[in-house]
C-alpha cells in the first residue's frame, strides 16, 4: 500500500534478475534449486491430482489412490461432468452453471469497470466537495467483510423484486468492485500530468467529453488490468452467487459445490475433479494468457494512491 | 485545478458512487448494527434489547472458537506466506534457469477460486483417499496424516490450503521489489565481502519494507473474509472446531435463522476492524496528500 505507483508501472517481471551472479555450481546453488523444485512440486500437486483423477476410470481410483498415473485414459468423466452429472434431481452437469457465470460475468465486468473508472477520474481531476469523505467510505467498502452488508442487501433486493435475478448479481458486483477499481484508476490518473487535463479544459472539454475522448483512451493499460482483475474475481465469486443468485442464477462455483456434495452411493471422484478443473479453467486461461499483466493487476490492488 | 466553479456534470458522473456509498455501505451498516440491538430471532422485530445479543454472543462457545481460529489462521497464514513468498522470490532472483516457468507455477494458485482450492485439498488431505492412503499403499501401514478429521488440527489444514493459494502473490510482490533495488548495492556488498544471508537480512529486508506491508495488507483482507475455503474444505468441522467468524455470521443469518445474533457478530467484526484500520488508513491515505505532477 505504500509502493510508489511509478515503481509498479516500470516493473517488468521479465527483466533480468538483480541477484548476485553465481560463482560456480556449489552447494548453495544446489540448495536453491532443490528448494525451488520442491516448492514447485507442492504448488503443482493439486493440479496434477485433479488432472490425472479426471481421466481415470472409477475402478482405478478405488484401487490406486489419488497419485498413481492412470493405466487406461478415459474422457468420459469430462463429458459426464459437463452435461449429465446430477445435482439432486437436476442431471444437466456443470454446463448450466458455466453459462450462468458467463451471463453474470459480462455485464458485471463492464458495469463495474465503467463506474469505477468514472469515479476515479472524477476524484482525480475535478474539484469535488466531500471528496475525501467519499474516498474514505470507499476504502471502508474495500476492507470490511461482506457479512456486514449482506443481510440488508437481501432485504432490499427482495423488496424491489431484484432478488435472484441477474440484475441483483450485477449490481452487487458493481457495489463491491467499486473501491478497488476506483483506487486503480485514481492511482493511474495521479500519474498523468495535470497540464494535459488543463489543456483539454482550455479547449472547451467538459466533464464527460474529457473522460470519453481523452482519459478513457489513455487508460487502456489500466482497463486491461481492471478487466483481468474483475474477470478472475467475479468468476471466482461464491458468496454473492450463493446469497443473491437464488435457484435460477447459480454461478458455476455454487453449482460445483452442489455437484460434488456427497450423495448416496459411491462418490465419482473423476467426475467431480473434471467439474472442478472446468470451474477453474476460465481464470487459469486468463492467467496464462495475460502473464505479467495479471501480476500488475494484483499488485495494483495494493498500491497507494 | 481548484479554481473553477463546480459543475453539475461532475456530480452526475459521481452519482453511482455516491448512491453506492450512501445506501449500500453506510445504509446497510446502520441497518445491521440496528438489528443487533433488538431481540430479533427469525424475523426482525423493532424491540430494543440493549446489549443482550452481545452478551449471548460472547456466551456462545462456537463464536469464541471461531474468533480463536481467525487469530490462529491469520497469524500462521500471514507468517508462512510471507516467509515462503520472500524465500521463493530471493531464490528466483539468483539468475536461475527456467525462472519464468517456475514463476508461472508458483503464482497460478492465486488465480484459482477458494472453492476449487478447498475442494482439491479436501481430496488430498482426506485420509481414506489422499496422502495417508497413498503412503500406506507404499507399505507404511502405520502412517498417519489425518489432520482434517481431528478437531485440534483441522484449522491447520485451512492454513495449508490458504498458503498454497497465497504464497505466489507474496512472491510476485517481493520479486517486483527485488527488481527495483539498485544494482550497485549488490556490487558494493560483493566487493566488501559481506555474507549473502547477512546482506539479505540487514539490507534487502529493510529496503523491501513497503512490499512486506503491501503483502501483509492484501493477506489480512483474506483473513477477515475467510469463508468459502473453510466451507468446502472442512465445513467448519469436525463439530465447529474449524469455524470462522464470517461463516458463523452466514450460518446464523441464512440457516439457523437467528439474525439478532448474526448481526451482533457482524457488528463485532466491524468495530474490531474499524479500530484496527482507521488509524492506519488515515496515516496512509489522508496525511500530506499531494498530487504528483
Amino acid at each position: 500500500m505504500s509502493t510508489p505507483p511509478a515503481k509498479i508501472h516500470h516493473v517488468r517481471m521479465g527483466e533480468g534478475p538483480s541477484g548476485r551472479a553465481p560463482k560456480s555450481i556449489g552447494p548453495a546453488r544446489i540448495g536453491i534449486y532443490a528448494f525451488l523444485v520442491i516448492s514447485a512440486l507442492f504448488f503443482l500437486l493439486p493440479l496434477y491430482v485433479m488432472i490425472i483423477t479426471s481421466i481415470k476410470p472409477m475402478e482405478e481410483i478405488r484401487l490406486g489412490g489419488l497419485f498413481s498415473l492412470p493405466t487406461t485414459v478415459t474422457f468420459e468423466p469430462w463429458a459426464k461432468a459437463w452435461s449429465s452429472a446430477c445435482t439432486g434431481l437436476d442431471c444437466r452437469g456443470i454446463s448450466p452453471g458455466f453459462w450462468n457465470s458467463v451471463k453474470i460475468l459480462v455485464p458485471s465486468v463492464f458495469c463495474s469497470i465503467f463506474v469505477g473508472a468514472l469515479t476515479g477520474y472524477a476524484l482525480s481531476f475535478w474539484r469535488v466537495r466531500f471528496a475525501n469523505l467519499l474516498f474514505a467510505a470507499l476504502l471502508l467498502g474495500a476492507f470490511l467483510p461482506y457479512q456486514v452488508f449482506i443481510y440488508p442487501l437481501v432485504r432490499i433486493y427482495s423488496a424491489t423484486g431484484l432478488f435472484s435475478t441477474i440484475y441483483a448479481l450485477v449490481l452487487t458486483h458493481v457495489i463491491f468492485g467499486l473501491p478497488v477499481i476506483t483506487l486503480l484508476f485514481r492511482n493511474y490518473y495521479a500519474g498523468i500530468p495535470i497540464d494535459l487535463f488543463k489543456a483539454a479544459r482550455v479547449d472547451g472539454g467538459r466533464f464527460f467529453s474529457i473522460f470519453f475522448r481523452l482519459m478513457l483512451p489513455m487508460s487502456i493499460p489500466m482497463l486491461v488490468v481492471a478487466v483481468i482483475l474483475q474477470v478472475t474475481g467475479i468468476w471466482n465469486d461464491f458468496i454473492m452467487g450463493l446469497t443473491f443468485g437464488g435457484l435460477a442464477n447459480r454461478p458455476m462455483t455454487v453449482q460445483l459445490t452442489n455437484l460434488v456434495a456427497p450423495t448416496e452411493g459411491e462418490i465419482a471422484y473423476n467426475v467431480n475433479m473434471a467439474a472442478t478443473i472446468m470451474t477453474a479453467a476460465v481464470p487459469l486461461i486468463v492467467y496464462f494468457v495475460s502473464g505479467r499483466w495479471f501480476v500488475r493487476g494484483i499488485a495494483a490492488g495494493a498500491v497507494k494512491g | 485545478m481548484k479554481q473553477r466553479p463546480i459543475r453539475w456534470s461532475v456530480y452526475a458522473g459521481l452519482t453511482p458512487a455516491i448512491l453506492i456509498v450512501v445506501f449500500a455501505y453506510i445504509g446497510t451498516i446502520i441497518w445491521t448494527v440496528g438489528i443487533s440491538f433488538t431481540d430479533s430471532r427469525m424475523l426482525p422485530v423493532a424491540r430494543f434489547a440493549g446489549f443482550s445479543q452481545y452478551v449471548r454472543l460472547f456466551g456462545t462457545e462456537r463464536w469464541l472458537t471461531s474468533i480463536q481460529n481467525m487469530v490462529i489462521f491469520g497469524v500462521l497464514m500471514i507468517a508462512i506466506s510471507l516467509a515462503l513468498g520472500f524465500l521463493l522470490a530471493v531464490a528466483l532472483d539468483q539468475r536461475i534457469r527456467a525462472e519464468g516457468f517456475l514463476r508461472t507455477i508458483i503464482l497460478y494458485p492465486y488465480a484459482m477460486s477458494f472453492i476449487v482450492t478447498g475442494l482439491v485439498w479436501q481430496w488430498i488431505l482426506n485420509p481414506t483417499l489422499g496422502i495417508e492412503q497413498t503412503v500406506r499403499g507404499w507399505g507404511f501401514e502405520n502412517f498417519r496424516f489425518d489432520w482434517i478429521i481431528r478437531k485440534e488440527t483441522a484449522i491447520y489444514c485451512v492454513v495449508l490450503a490458504a498458503v498454497w493459494h497465497a504464497a505466489g502473490l507474496v512472491m510476485a510482490i517481493m520479486l517486483a521489489g527485488l527488481r527495483g533495488i539498485d544494482p550497485d548495492l549488490w556490487k558494493a556488498s560483493r566487493i566488501d565481502g559481506v555474507k549473502p544471508w547477512r546482506f539479505y537480512w540487514h539490507i534487502v529486508v529493510p529496503i523491501l519494507r513497503p512490499s512486506f506491508i503491501s503483502a501483509t495488507v492484501l493477506l489480512s483482507l483474506g483473513v477477515v473474509k475467510l469463508y468459502d475455503l473453510v466451507l468446502v474444505l472442512t465445513g467448519g468441522g469436525p463439530g465447529f472446531s474449524s469455524d470462522v467468524p464470517a461463516k458463523f455470521v452466514m450460518d446464523y443469518l441464512f440457516q439457523r435463522q437467528n439474525i439478532g445474533l448474526a448481526t451482533a457478530a457482524a457488528t463485532t467484526l466491524l468495530i474490531t476492524l474499524l479500530c484496527a484500520l482507521t488509524p492506519w488508513l488515515y496515516a496512509e491515505y489522508f496525511r500530506a496528500e499531494k498530487r504528483k505532477d
